[in-house]
């Protein structure tokens, strides 16, 4: 038995407090008004693990109005539990509706990903992120910490990406990969990859990163300049890898046109797929390779 | 000059001769130190230091172990908060900016543009824990450098320069030398060619003739650069090598100047004829 079955069964079982909420709604006007800028705010207890969605849960909560549609997600995938619980969680205590589909969607929480499809003016997206400090890594002092972002001060970061390039030859962060929002602060792109930086640059769309742990949120308006560190001669490059994912999607090498990930199977080898399985599946449609009325739903707690 | 200064609370300072650079000088001085002085609580730092720096010149504070110079070189380099006094640079603003009053990240900046320091302990100036380049890429990125290529450069240059072994560059500070570091010291300060460089007893305590090594070094540098300098050092050979130009601290006061040979031949002040007989042995 979970803590999601302990709930009452009742419509509106309301996870967060309405002043709870104003907060979290303060905390993130703030953060749109100062993009990048870590916003401190009051964590709750939920009924899910910090670490497992908690802030990404609380922002949610918080945002959505009975006229939105939400959707969640984890590593692309809907179907996962950790997805479905927070999906269940969010319905049951807002009564709102949930989808899979990301252009029906007005508010898109997410962890490890950007959806596929380009989002629109009037969606939010909410990232999990567990790590919201992008300078932990170089600095441990808390009080340096925040002066180095009061001041812009970024020389340990650039000095972190050259010795890490003398040493590989490349910028080996691979997620999470520290980004300068509006021109003003550094952030952590929480565990996204590469792949789904640039679609952050001078997005049509909200989006809000929220840490339950460290009790943290930030913001990148619409519209806002998200530039990758890197050196002038050392450009920005996402993912390659040469795939063939069973949507016939076939990537050649270096050229993705959907995220891939590595999926294991049973006999030890492995094969390619579109990480977005939303996405993937309307591929497959669309391709004449998937029957629609075959589609398994995905909701496990409909 | 009575013999007695040298205890009163408030010594006067005795000139041994003019300044080695013309006063009518076009340029500003690179510095100019205005009555600072500095307390910790109760403790005096130093008291009513004044010198001028003109550009390109190697000045030279002398004094022995607490007189209060390393406390007037870091009250400068903004390490320390003056308790009062007036510091303005040829560089910053108008030369008239008293650079005390700047707000703490304008005085980081400064840091970074204006002002570069050698410290004894070479862990104050370098992160041990990342590379010879990496160290110098600090103080250029931080100067706005964003060309990989062109860090690498001129990292290289300066490390050529300072004779650290070119194959060294990828290797953590903290495997190398005493001597070693002092000269990545030397590198790093000099990499976006500040106009102010500050040496902190740069070669006290290493061996004898690493020391002489790095001291040489120094010597040429100072000579190729045209940086302003400010050498503080307890050792009077290291001053007689970098220095035309040099004050005797005492107590936290400055309690001669003149030029460093002449100094070193005639001291005035009882301190100094005490200091310099020690050096003579
Ligand atoms: N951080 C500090 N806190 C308290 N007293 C200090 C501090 N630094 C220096 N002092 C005191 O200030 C005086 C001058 O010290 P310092 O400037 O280090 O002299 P020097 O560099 O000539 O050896 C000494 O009495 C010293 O004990
Ligand atoms: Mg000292
Ligand atoms: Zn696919």
């Amino acid at each position: 038995m979970t803590v999601l079955d302990a709930l009452p069964s009742v419509e509106h079982a309301a996870v967060l407090d309405e002043s709870s909420k104003r907060e979290i709604r303060r905390a993130i006007l703030t953060a749109i008004a100062v993009p990048g800028y870590q916003v401190p705010f009051g964590s709750r207890e939920m009924p899910v693990a910090r670490g497992w969605g908690s802030g990404g849960l609380q922002l949610t909560l918080a945002i959505v109005g009975p006229d939105d549609v939400v959707k969640v997600y984890d590593q692309g995938e809907d179907g996962g539990v950790n997805a479905a619980n927070l999906r269940r969680l969010i319905r049951r205590s807002e009564g709102v509706e949930t989808t899979t589909d990301p252009r029906q969607a007005t508010v898109i929480q997410t962890r490890h990903r950007v959806p596929e499809d380009e989002l629109r003016a009037d969606q939010t997206l909410v990232l999990q992120v567990p790590v919201p400090e992008p300078l932990r890594g170089v600095e441990r002092d808390m009080n340096e910490l925040r002066r180095m972002h009061a001041e812009g001060d970024y020389s340990k970061m650039w000095v972190s990406l050259y010795e890490d390039l003398v040493r590989n030859g490349v910028i080996t962060e691979t997620t999470g990969y520290p980004c300068l929002v509006g021109g003003r602060y550094v952030i952590a792109t929480t565990p996204i990859p590469r792949w789904d930086v640039p679609p952050l640059h001078q997005a049509a769309f909200l989006s809000l990163f929220s840490a339950g742990r460290e009790k943290r949120i930030y913001a990148i308006p619409p519209y806002t300049d998200v530039e990758p560190l890197t050196f002038e001669d050392v450009p920005f490059e996402v993912e390659k890898v040469s795939a063939r994912c069973r949507c016939g999607l076939v990537v050649p090498d270096g050229d993705l046109q959907s995220y891939q990930v590595e999926i294991p199977q049973q006999d030890g080898s492995s094969v390619w797929a579109c990480s977005d399985t939303d996405w993937c599946t309307r591929q497959r449609v669309e391709a004449g390779l998937l029957d629609p009325s075959a589609i398994t739903e995905t909701e496990v707690d409909l | 000059m009575s013999p007695s200064a040298a205890t009163a609370p408030i010594p006067t300072t005795t000139t041994t001769s003019t300044v080695d650079y013309p006063p009518s000088s076009p340029r500003p001085p690179a510095l100019t130190v205005r009555q600072l002085s500095k307390y910790y609580g109760p403790i005096l730092g130093c008291r009513d230091v004044e010198f001028e720096v003109a550009p390109g010149e190697a000045l030279g504070i002398i004094g022995e172990s607490g007189s209060g110079k390393s406390t007037a070189m870091r009250c400068i380099a903004g390490d320390h908060d003056a308790t009062s006094g007036r510091i303005t640079m040829g560089t910053v603003g108008d030369g008239h900016t008293d650079i005390l009053t700047m707000s703490p990240s304008d005085r980081r900046a400064l840091r970074v543009k204006d002002i570069a320091v050698v410290y004894q302990d070479p862990s104050e100036g370098l992160d041990l824990g990342v590379s010879a380049g990496g160290n110098i890429a600090d103080r250029l990125t931080a100067a706005g450098w964003r060309n990989f290529g062109r860090i690498r450069e001129r990292a290289a240059e300066l490390l050529e320069r300072t004779e650290v072994p070119l194959d060294r560059m990828d290797d953590p500070v903290r495997t190398f030398s005493g001597g070693m570091r002092q000269r990545v010291q030397l590198a790093k300060a000099l990499a976006n060619r500040p106009p102010l460089l500050l040496l902190d007893e740069p070669t006290t305590g290493l061996d004898a003739s690493v020391a002489a090594g790095v001291l040489d070094l120094i010597r040429d540098l100072l000579e190729e650069t045209g940086v302003g300098a400010v050498v503080v050092s307890h050792d009077f050979k290291v001053i007689e090598m970098l220095t035309r130009r040099c004050l005797v601290m005492h107590q936290g006061h400055v309690v001669e100047q003149g030029l460093t040979d002449q100094l070193l031949e005639d001291p005035q002040h009882p301190y100094s004829q005490r200091l310099v007989g020690a050096a003579r042995g």
